[in-house]
């Protein structure tokens, strides 16, 4: 096990920069999730540290060791890849033991740590079978095992559950993460799943056109999201952002003049007539009459079962109101829109970035 | 009944095409026809006499020895170019399609090449040795039996070389590239991702390949029939060159029709050992066992 510094790394193809310059510490035994659109630079950055691109400039260190230079095979990670990479034609068995075979160790060892690691993943049964005889999920498991025999310093998952249908997923994502909790390896994990990302991280971190946008703790890019981007890339459905008008603070609070019309007051600081974007998670905001709130009109209810999402006009900026009660409220109806003052989030209109509390 | 209608133009094109010439050239075989005179059934009269002939052994040796040093030539040079096809070279495309070339010029003409390449007064290579100073006379590259052996043999490997490296090359690049980077990591070295992971996903591929080369080897005719005519001393001779030396102008065409018979047990037996070599690799096949 070990800690995974990345040092200001940059990687060029040709005249494309796709990463610019990304700075993040990842401590040793923590589950660190890469997440972003796609094109950001996620997977490019997992394969630079698997040592499967080269490095365009910074530097990448693994417990202390500067990885620039060094050969895939001498990093001492492994890697669950997309498409799983099994070899088709070996079995179970063999893919699992490939590494430990070509390391030299002695048979017995390799057939404990093969039983071990298939014990923990529930393969025992399918160890003579082919890679194309197998389910999507088993594969997945299979690939994880090949991974956990080596009992490496660093896990790399490149987008592993994202050949998996949704139910398979949701179960691989738990056994992943009790995986982690029982093996506590360093595991770096790239996804463009924002909920993936906020399940099983430690620590996130969200990339956008290769730079990071915001390094965080899943509830700490939830509560203070460094931007718009992050705002609207972490949760679901997606932050609200309406733009408005800041009024003459007063005290804690301010108020936003909604360019839609209507007024919301926040805890923010900033200055009188800045203009700002309001950030409004859908389920922070409640129903009620239009006299006592924003006045929206209903263009769409949207039941889940579990709760009902209410999408509105405010002027001309549709908002969503996620609702844990089931709503009575019909399209063209108009209700009154109520966000909780104390989670309105408050950005720089022209910058994006967050106006402080 | 509407979809045999449907089929029946296929089926006539193939017995016409196919089956009649075959069974015309083996019923030959069993007949004692000569050229201007249809033969009369004679049984495995033919085949007794071509036994015992020693020609036609010293032709199937000639046959077998060709085939084999070529084959495993073709196959050793083929794949080592597919690899280096495989890598990022630049003007990848332009390697590609000049590695073709040998197999797309005629074969009669590139072996009107050879001959002139091989030719005892004016071989560019004797030429370029004299000049060097390697040596001091010419070689009679097609005057002496087993020089003549090589000289064929090199110049079938020339034109077979191609269709072997195209064809593992299509081959190589349904390998994904993932599992190059899951054995690196998982620790192997480039010469055990070839051994361990291009070899044996090749092996379907080299088997087709392999026994589409070899057939195309044990039957050749016409390199041979440019450039030595089964010459010198017969060392040259194989099956196919032979019987249609006895069949047209020696005129004997059942004697000839039986050489070219007895090639078939030959081929057969390749395509079997291929067939049943590929049936035996379980992981390809998808369904449970």
């Amino acid at each position: 096990m070990a800690a995974v510094s990345i040092v200001a790394v940059r990687k060029v193809f040709g005249a494309t920069e796709v990463i610019r310059g990304v700075d993040v510490e990842i401590a040793d035994g923590e589950f660190c999730v890469l997440v972003g659109p796609s094109g950001c630079g996620k997977s490019t950055l997992l394969r630079m540290i698997a040592g499967l691109e080269e490095i365009s400039g910074g530097e990448i260190r693994i417990g202390g060791t500067v990885v620039n230079r060094v050969a895939p095979r001498e990093r001492d990670v492994a890697m669950v890849f997309q498409n799983y990479a099994l070899y088709p034609h070996m079995t179970v068995r063999d893919n699992m033991s490939f590494a430990l075979t070509l390391a030299k160790l002695p048979k017995p060892e390799i057939a404990a740590k093969v039983a071990r690691a298939a014990g923990i993943l529930g393969l025992e049964a399918l160890l003579d079978r082919y890679p194309r005889q197998l389910s999507g999920g088993q594969r997945q498991r299979v690939a994880m095992g090949r991974a956990i025999v080596r009992d490496p310093q660093v896990f790399l998952f490149d987008e592993p559950l994202s050949n998996l249908d949704a139910q398979l997923r949701v179960q691989m994502r738990s056994e992943i993460r009790e995986l982690h909790q029982r093996l506590t390896t360093t595991s770096i994990y790239v996804t463009h799943d924002q909920i993936e990302a906020m399940t099983m991280a430690d620590k996130i971190v969200v990339m956008r056109d290769g730079i990071v946008e915001q390094i965080g703790a899943p509830l700490d890019l939830y509560d203070h999201p460094a931007n718009t981007f992050v705002a609207s890339f972490i949760g679901s459905p997606s932050m609200n952002l309406v733009p408005g008008r800041l009024g003459r603070p007063t005290g804690d609070t301010a108020r936003v003049h909604l360019d839609g019309g209507g007024t919301i007051d926040v805890m923010a600081q900033g200055v009188d007539g800045q203009r700002v974007l309001c950030g409004m998670r859908p389920e922070h905001i409640a129903l009620t009459t239009p006299d006592v709130a924003l006045a929206g009109d209903v263009v769409l209810v949207e039941p889940t079962g579990a709760d009902t999402q209410v999408v509105c006009r405010i002027g001309g900026h549709s908002v969503i109101a996620m609702q844990r009660d089931r709503v009575a409220c019909r399209p063209g109806e108009r209700v009154g829109l109520m966000p909780d003052a104390h989670r309105v989030h408050l950005f720089d209109a022209a910058s994006g970035s967050r106006l402080a509390a | 009944m509407l979809g045999a209608l449907f089929m029946l133009p296929a089926a006539l094109l193939l017995l016409m095409l196919l089956a009649y010439p075959l069974g015309l050239g083996t019923w030959l075989g069993f007949t004692d026809a000569k050229i201007g005179r249809p033969g009369q059934w004679i049984g495995l009269d033919n085949f007794s006499f071509i036994i015992g002939d020693s020609l036609v052994r010293l032709a199937l040796f000639n046959t077998l020895f060709y085939t084999i040093v070529a084959s495993i030539i073709k196959f050793a040079l083929g794949l080592w170019l597919a690899v280096l096809l495989n890598e990022h070279l630049p003007f990848k495309s332009f390697f590609r399609a000049i590695v073709l070339l040998p197999f797309i010029v005629p074969t009669a003409l590139s072996a009107i090449a050879f001959w002139w390449i091989y030719d005892a007064q004016f071989s560019i290579i004797s030429w370029a040795l004299v000049k060097l100073g390697w040596i001091d006379t010419y070689i009679d590259f097609l005057g002496d039996p087993w020089l003549a052996r090589a000289s064929v043999i090199a110049a079938n490997i020339w034109r077979g070389v191609p269709f072997v490296a195209i064809c593992l090359l299509a081959g190589l690049q349904t390998i994904p590239p993932s599992l190059y980077e899951a054995a690196a990591l998982d620790g192997a070295s480039g010469w055990q991702r070839f051994r361990r992971i291009t070899l044996p996903l090749l092996t379907p591929i080299i088997a087709v390949v392999m026994t589409f080369s070899v057939l195309f080897t044990f039957t050749d005719f016409q390199l041979i029939y440019v450039l030595t005519r089964g010459g010198p001393l017969n060392a040259t001779h194989l099956m196919a060159t032979l019987s249609f030396q006895r069949a047209i102008p020696g005129g004997n065409l059942g004697e000839g029709a039986a050489i070219a018979t007895a090639m078939v047990p030959f081929l057969l037996a390749t395509v079997l050992l291929s067939y049943f070599g590929l049936q035996r690799r379980a992981w390809q096949q998808g369904a449970d066992r």
